[in-house]
């Protein structure tokens, strides 16, 4: 039982990193139909960006805000930076390809990913880099046979607040329904006085900014960086979107957090090297019997 | 009858025609100036544009998204590494099993998917290539030698006096496999098969409507597809001597769809200059060293950005009244 316990804690740890990823594919597969391929970088310079602040700010962190405190400046400063990246490469790689259709802007996201992944390569080099271990909160929960560290609570918890929030912005605010008129019909939402450009601003900002708090408690938690990551990190959140039902914000947080614990129920149960092709079986079985994943709503075939 | 054909290859390459006998000549005479290093670039580039016109049957006559077309050129690859070394059956023989095993394998991963659009078509192919990739690493049956792979494949020969073993003789072999798949698509593209390809990728309801069976047309273009990526895995895996999982990732299916769109969808000669772009840019920027791939990147959006049709689109040409006459004639 606590085995199963902690499956599904470890589980929902690496679903919510998948799916705040996914958040950011989703937000901008909703708004402008593409599959921002840069994405997965974003996630890997933000957790990049942490480590710098960890092991250059290490002194003066762990001497003003403690350990805990260090791991918010860390995540707020890389978040600041991603959004700032995330909005500069929509200025430049993508803007310019709108008119021009989708297909083009894909290719335009795929040149963007292998610009941000070989300049983090250039800057921090192609080792892996290790998060430091006397700057990351190390206290351990013993419940029973039940066997937690304090990190991946407050990981848990932390993502979950983000959800919320995102959650609630979107769902619950004026902004948030402007977001989701330009989802739905982008031209109507202009004309009714949305503010097209602001829209785009916001999902470049926060979409980069979500990925690159993700990739700050990504390298917490596993300790280890290395600037090939956001490939496979970006497939299993795109996957995780696709599952829930592209453009559907909650179907993409909870298609990353079913991802999660299928990988983690996969892994123990069935094999361990097969627990990415059983995801992606899983993935192809959805699809053929709900072609529009688990919480698309169907929709009517435009002539 | 004959006139007709001959007056439309004319106007199919007459504005270029000087161009390509010159192009032909210097393909020709290429190998015999450059050094071994550089014979085998173009060899690459020759197997990125078999690549590239493969995924153009899939994304650029049909526009069906597939990202996950490595996976059948892996097929291809493993077929001819392991029935070439386990059982030591000949490399030429294996070409057209090669593309058989590639054919058969899209067909049955196919059918069951067919039915999705757009970008679901695209993650599910993902997971397929993923899904092929994996396997391999997993090494089942003891077959695919796990992350290391395949070694020891044979040159590809005919007996004992017709044996492909040098740059020079490997570059010949695959641009003269390129250029018979040129013709064939050529000649596919203004058939029937070609028409009810590019109809299903402008209006799919309006194909449907009109008595072409989708499903049917779609499937055929994955599995034709397919063979030619299996073809290119044959020769791929002759020319290194072994297969690795690595070469056959979801980077790999990116650069294959980079090539169409960079060369514009469905066009043949666009689809060349993609895979010139794709295979011999990193190797103009070698000089620049870890700076390279970030040029790449650059130039990658950057002819999205100035020429987002690609950079030799594929010319609507109106079906010219004697030849749609003629197509009736001869299917009564």
């Amino acid at each position: 039982m606590e085995i199963v316990l902690e499956q599904i804690i470890n589980g929902l740890t690496i679903g919510s990193f998948y799916a705040l990823i996914a958040l950011g594919y989703s937000m901008v597969y909703g708004i402008l139909k593409l599959i921002n391929f840069a994405h997965g970088d974003f996630f890997t310079l933000g957790s990049y960006v942490g480590y710098t602040i960890l092991v250059f700010g290490s002194a003066f962190l762990t001497s003003h805000c403690g350990l805990w405190g260090g791991m918010i400046v860390a995540m707020v400063i890389a978040a600041i930076c991603l959004a700032l990246v995330g909005i500069t490469v929509e200025r430049l790689a993508y803007r310019p390809i709108y008119p021009a259709g989708r297909l083009p802007a894909v290719v335009s996201a795929l040149g963007a990913s292998i610009f941000l992944q070989n300049a983090i390569m250039v800057i921090w080099g192609p080792r892996y880099q290790a998060y430091p271990a006397s700057l990351i909160p190390n206290i351990h929960i013993q419940m029973g046979a039940l066997h937690i560290t304090l990190l991946q609570i407050v990981i848990l918890v932390f993502s979950f607040l983000l959800m919320g929030i995102l959650y609630y912005i979107i769902q619950r605010t004026l902004f948030g329904s402007a977001i989701r008129a330009s989802a739905l019909d982008r031209d109507t939402a202009s004309l009714m006085g949305i503010n097209f450009n602001k829209v785009i601003f916001f999902i470049f900002t926060l979409g980069p900014a979500l990925g690159a708090i993700t990739g700050v408690m990504v390298g917490m938690y596993y300790r280890q960086i290395s600037f090939t990551m956001g490939w496979n990190y970006g497939l299993k959140a795109f996957t995780a979107t696709i599952l829930g039902g592209i453009g559907n914000l909650p179907g993409a947080m909870f298609g990353g957090l079913i991802l999660g614990l299928l990988e983690m129920f996969g892994g123990a149960y069935i094999s361990a090297a097969w627990k990415d092709v059983f995801v992606f079986l899983i993935l192809i079985l959805v699809l053929i019997f709900r072609p529009n994943g688990l919480f698309g709503e169907k929709l009517a075939e435009k002539v | 009858m004959e006139d007709t054909r001959i007056s439309k290859l004319n106007s199919f390459f007459s504005p270029q025609q000087g161009t390509l006998f010159a192009v032909l000549g210097i393909f020709v005479i290429y190998p015999f100036a450059a050094n071994n290093y550089y014979i085998d670039v173009a060899f690459f580039f020759g197997i990125y544009a078999l690549l590239g016109l493969s995924l153009n049957i899939v994304l650029g006559e049909v526009g069906l998204f597939d990202l996950g077309h490595a996976g059948f050129y892996a097929i291809g690859a493993y077929t001819t590494a392991i029935l070439n070394t386990k059982f030591g059956v000949p490399i030429l023989v294996l070409l057209p099993v090669s593309a058989i095993a590639a054919a058969l394998f899209a067909y049955l991963v196919c059918s069951p998917i067919i039915h999705l659009r757009g970008d679901y078509l695209c993650i599910v192919t993902i997971g397929m290539g993923e899904i092929v990739r994996l396997s391999l690493i997993n090494n089942p049956f003891d077959l695919t030698g796990g992350p290391n792979g395949v070694f020891g494949i044979d040159f590809p020969s005919l007996g004992s006096f017709f044996v492909i073993d040098s740059s020079i003789e490997y570059y010949f072999f695959i641009w003269i496999v390129v250029g018979f798949s040129i013709l064939a698509l050529i000649r596919l593209q203004n058939s029937r098969i070609g028409r009810a390809w590019n109809c299903i990728r402008e209006d799919e309801v309006a194909a449907n409507a009109n008595g072409i069976n989708v499903r049917h047309y779609k499937l055929l273009a994955f599995v034709l597809g397919a063979a030619m990526a299996g073809i290119a895995g044959n020769i791929y895996a002759s020319k290194l001597m072994c297969v690795s999982p690595e070469s056959f990732s979801f980077m790999e299916s990116c650069l294959m769809f980079c090539i169409v769109l960079i060369g514009g969808m469905g066009s043949i000669p666009g689809v060349i200059i993609g895979a010139a772009v794709i295979s011999l840019f990193p190797e103009i920027f070698r000089p620049f060293a870890m700076y390279r791939m970030l040029i790449f990147g650059t130039v990658m959006i950057l002819m999205m950005m100035f020429r987002p049709g690609g950079a030799w689109p594929r010319r609507r040409g109106g079906a010219d009244i004697k030849s749609v006459l003629n197509t009736w004639r001869k299917n009564g």
